[in-house]
């Protein structure tokens, strides 16, 4: 009976079991393949070259939780960074410049969830305008690259702790930061407990009196959130705001989520399993940068094979588990 | 203060096409347990869902402590001390079995974050009183409906509301399960709670109520004293007529039972799948109904799904008319004339948003092919056919199935998988969760269908049904066939002494 149980446990947590293998098969590959592969410097890189998307994807993936979707969140980035390039620009006060920025992508998110609970609409279609909207936004604010020349900004690119020849990098810090909270609201709240009661059914959240429509209202709220700071995030890279930024990033961080075991209709995945997703997108670029003659295309083929494998992984789970007396 | 913890006087409500009901009235006193009868599409669940705020009502008052009362969700009634388990098991599957019975009012440390080992000891400590010993840890999924019902009961009870409503708890309960909400029940109403209990078991019915009201047609027959009925009085109150229909029907089922030898249409031969079901050897002959007899888990719907090639078995094989065959998938089992109505109404069977007519003519599309399209007039002469057969009550066979009552959509479903005309029907729990009268239509139809000489496979957990029904019965224990019985050794008292035998062999 024991036994039984264990094996149940261990069951429902192979997905994430098999995204920790892939990611230790993928870095091992890289680190048997290249010399200076199975360092510090290109491990904590890792974590600071996928910030914007792993931070991105947190929110993504409580969206995802719900059984919605956001494909709003890589304009918001571009255009959170085009709102502090230009507000840098104008000379306004920096800790202004950055409620602004939050602000942006966090009520849109808000106005979002907004319309899709209490319109019923479609959240696909909802957040496709709000892509729009943010994207041509971005394009009114400025059409060409506008450079951030503000000492926060400089300092903020280049802090950093050192840890042995590896950096622990500004951004790198905010995303454990976002993952721990991340981690934290999924399985320590009550809030995040809502959020996979909502995506497991909504009917039957509703009639266990869970309150669906402000559940609904804070997710879109939170990734609106999470995609405004990665988009701040991402002005410590390019020290710019530019329209174009940024795009197809939302796929990438569905992607992210996929590949962490989140089920696209809502209700199982962890977290963590995201971050883990995140950083095997990461750790292939790694590969094929170091590997130098393979052209970026290749990324998105070899990205592209994994999310397949992981959906097809994930119906040979489903169907393996039985029900039980 | 009024003397009725709730009242509801003249209320009404319409659908689209339906009026569902019309001034019905409903007096519940304190610490009472109340029975709310009628036949499928009364209005029971439609009262209750104006009570718990799901549905606004059209007309009408409703008091509770004589103060009237508009809740606008089931949330809004739970605050206002009425909490209720709807029909239909309504949980979440995907997560955990403890998470089910506290969310929403989970434990908290001091820090404000969830109390998991505090909120697991609390579902143990709460499923121990139904006796229910399972990993609260697990999902709720990977457990059977029996115990997602009692999962949903006991996240009710504890509560602790002035008026608990249970629609339909017991339908898909055993005996024993039963007993033990009854006594949960008896204990609430000596704390002074009061319970609309909906059902349509008599016996539970005349076992645990105080008083009974009773619907017909989406109208108020009236409130009665329990004590001072008997099961024929109620039973004519439900259907509107004084009935010797039982009686008659006893007789017929009789006059079947003994039959000739007839030629076998399904056989199979130690077909088993490792782990699942350990190989069987059953018959299933021209004219037969087969009963198969067993507690919850004991295999009954397994032995379903392997027969329909839902789950591949990978042991033995089996015979349709003496042939050996294949059935790897449902479509095969289609084509091989069996057809399966299977145990989950809601989730397997019913296509919601789908009409009648395009429920009833699927399987048969799927049958003939979909590049040879059933033409129009032909679809709708079938669901006409089969609405007039099966007496199934629907303003027009272009009515979405989701409007339907839960016996009107059963009977659809089972119209479906006639309309594909098979030598073997599997029914699995038909009559689950429906009235006396849509009960003994399908009980009927049955021995009909097979006086026509189709081989049924009926499956269900009310012994009374299988011995009425059966000429054979076969019975289960822990995924084995322990036994078998035939004509004049099926009744009762044999069959459960069967699957309490202790079976060794």
């Amino acid at each position: 009976m024991i036994s039984a149980a264990k094996l149940g446990f261990s069951r429902r947590n192979l997905p994430i079991i098999a995204t920790m293998t892939v990611f230790v098969v993928l870095y091992m590959i890289g680190g048997m393949t290249f010399r200076g592969f199975l360092t510090n410097r290109v491990f904590f890189n890792l974590l600071t070259d996928n910030a914007v998307l792993g931070i991105t994807a947190v929110g993504m993936t409580f969206v995802i939780f719900t059984g919605g979707i956001d494909l709003s969140v890589a304009s918001v980035v571009s255009t959170t960074a085009m709102i502090v390039a230009v507000m840098t620009q104008a000379g306004v006060p920096n800790l202004f410049v950055i409620i602004c920025a939050i602000l942006f992508g966090t009520l849109l998110g808000l106005v979002m969830g907004f319309i899709i609970h209490y319109f019923d609409a479609p959240a696909f279609i909802v957040t496709l305008s709000g892509q729009f909207f943010a994207r041509g936004f971005g394009y009114i604010l400025s059409l060409d690259s506008v450079p951030i020349q503000y000492d926060f900004y400089q300092k903020a690119s280049s802090f950093g702790i050192r840890i042995g020849n590896g950096k622990l990098t500004l951004p790198a810090i905010i995303l454990l930061v976002v993952i721990a909270l991340g981690i934290f609201i999924s399985k320590k709240t009550k809030l995040g407990r809502n959020i996979y009661a909502l995506g497991g059914n909504e009917q039957s959240a509703l009639l266990m009196g869970l309150p669906v429509g402000k559940t609904k209202i804070i997710v879109y709220t939170m990734s609106g959130f999470c995609a405004s700071l990665a988009g701040f995030v991402y002005t410590f890279y390019t020290l710019s705001g530019y329209g174009l930024a940024a795009i197809g990033l939302e796929m990438d961080a569905i992607a992210s989520a996929v590949i962490g075991g989140t089920l696209m209709t809502g209700g199982y995945g962890t977290i963590f399993g995201t971050l883990i997703g995140t950083l095997i997108q990461g750790v292939i670029k790694t590969i094929i940068s170091f590997h130098g003659e393979l052209s970026a295309y290749w990324i998105k083929i070899f990205v592209g094979g994994m999310l397949l494998s992981f959906i097809l992984l994930q119906r040979v789970f489903v169907a393996g588990s039985g029900k039980r007396d | 203060m009024s003397d009725n913890l709730l009242e509801a006087i003249g209320v009404s409500k319409s659908f689209p096409g339906v009026k569902a009901l019309s001034n019905v009235n409903l007096q519940l006193g304190r610490g009472e347990i109340h029975g709310l009868m009628g036949e499928n599409g009364a209005g029971k669940s439609t009262l209750i869902k104006a009570i718990t705020g799901v549905y606004p009502r059209d007309n009408g008052q409703i008091l509770l402590d004589g103060v009237e009362i508009h809740p606008t969700s089931p949330l809004d009634a739970e605050a206002l001390g009425i909490s209720t388990v709807f029909q239909e098991v309504n949980l979440l599957n995907n997560l955990s079995v403890a998470e089910n019975l506290a969310i929403g009012r989970q434990p908290t440390k001091k820090t404000g974050t969830l109390d998991w080992k505090k909120m697991n000891e609390d579902a143990r400590r709460i499923l121990q009183k139904f006796e229910i010993d399972i990993d609260v840890t697990e999902l709720l999924g990977n457990y059977s409906i029996a115990i997602q019902q009692m999962v949903a009961i006991a996240r009710a009870l504890e509560l602790d509301s002035k008026l608990l409503i249970l629609d339909e708890p017991t339908s898909s309960l055993n005996l024993d399960e039963v007993e033990k909400l009854f006594k949960q029940m008896r204990r609430l109403k000596e704390e002074g709670h009061s319970i609309i209990f909906v059902t349509h078991f008599l016996d539970q019915v005349f076992e645990i109520t105080d008083k009974i009201t009773v619907l017909r047609n989406g109208e108020y027959v009236g409130l009665f004293n329990t004590a001072d009925m008997t099961k024929m009085d109620l039973v004519s109150k439900l259907m509107g007529k004084e009935i010797d229909e039982l009686h008659e029907f006893e007789k017929l089922s009789k006059e079947q039972k003994h039959k000739e030898h007839q030629e076998v249409l399904l056989e199979t031969e130690k077909l088993g799948k490792n782990g699942y079901m350990a190989p069987i050897d059953i018959d299933i002959a021209k004219g037969d109904i087969v009963g198969l007899g067993g507690l919850l888990g004991s295999g009954r719907t397994e032995i379903a799904k392997m027969l329909f090639g839902l789950v591949h078995t990978d042991n033995g094989g089996l015979k349709i008319k003496g042939i050996h065959s294949k059935i790897r998938s449902p479509k095969q089992a289609l084509m091989n004339q069996l057809a399966l109505c299977p145990e989950d109404r809601k989730e397997e069977s019913i296509i919601p948003d789908l009409s009648v007519k395009e429920n009833i003519i699927l399987a048969l599309q799927v049958k003939q092919g979909w590049f040879k399209p059933l033409s129009a007039k032909k679809k709708e002469e079938i669901a006409q056919k089969y609405i007039d057969l099966l007496n199934i009550k629907t303003p027009s066979s272009e009515q979405a199935i989701k409007n339907l009552s839960g016996g009107n959509q059963q009977k659809v479903i089972v119209a479906r998988w006639l309309a594909t005309n098979p030598n073997v029907l599997i029914v699995d729990e038909p009559t689950r969760g429906i009235d006396v009268g849509a009960k003994t239509e399908i009980q009927k139809l049955l021995l009909k269908l097979s006086g026509e000489g189709m081989g049924v496979l009926f499956i269900s957990s009310e012994i009374e049904e299988v011995v009425r029904c059966s000429n054979k019965v076969y019975i289960l224990q822990d995924r084995k066939v322990v036994n078998e019985l035939h004509d004049d050794q099926i009744n009762e008292q044999q069959i459960m002494h069967a699957i309490a035998a202790k079976g060794d062999s």
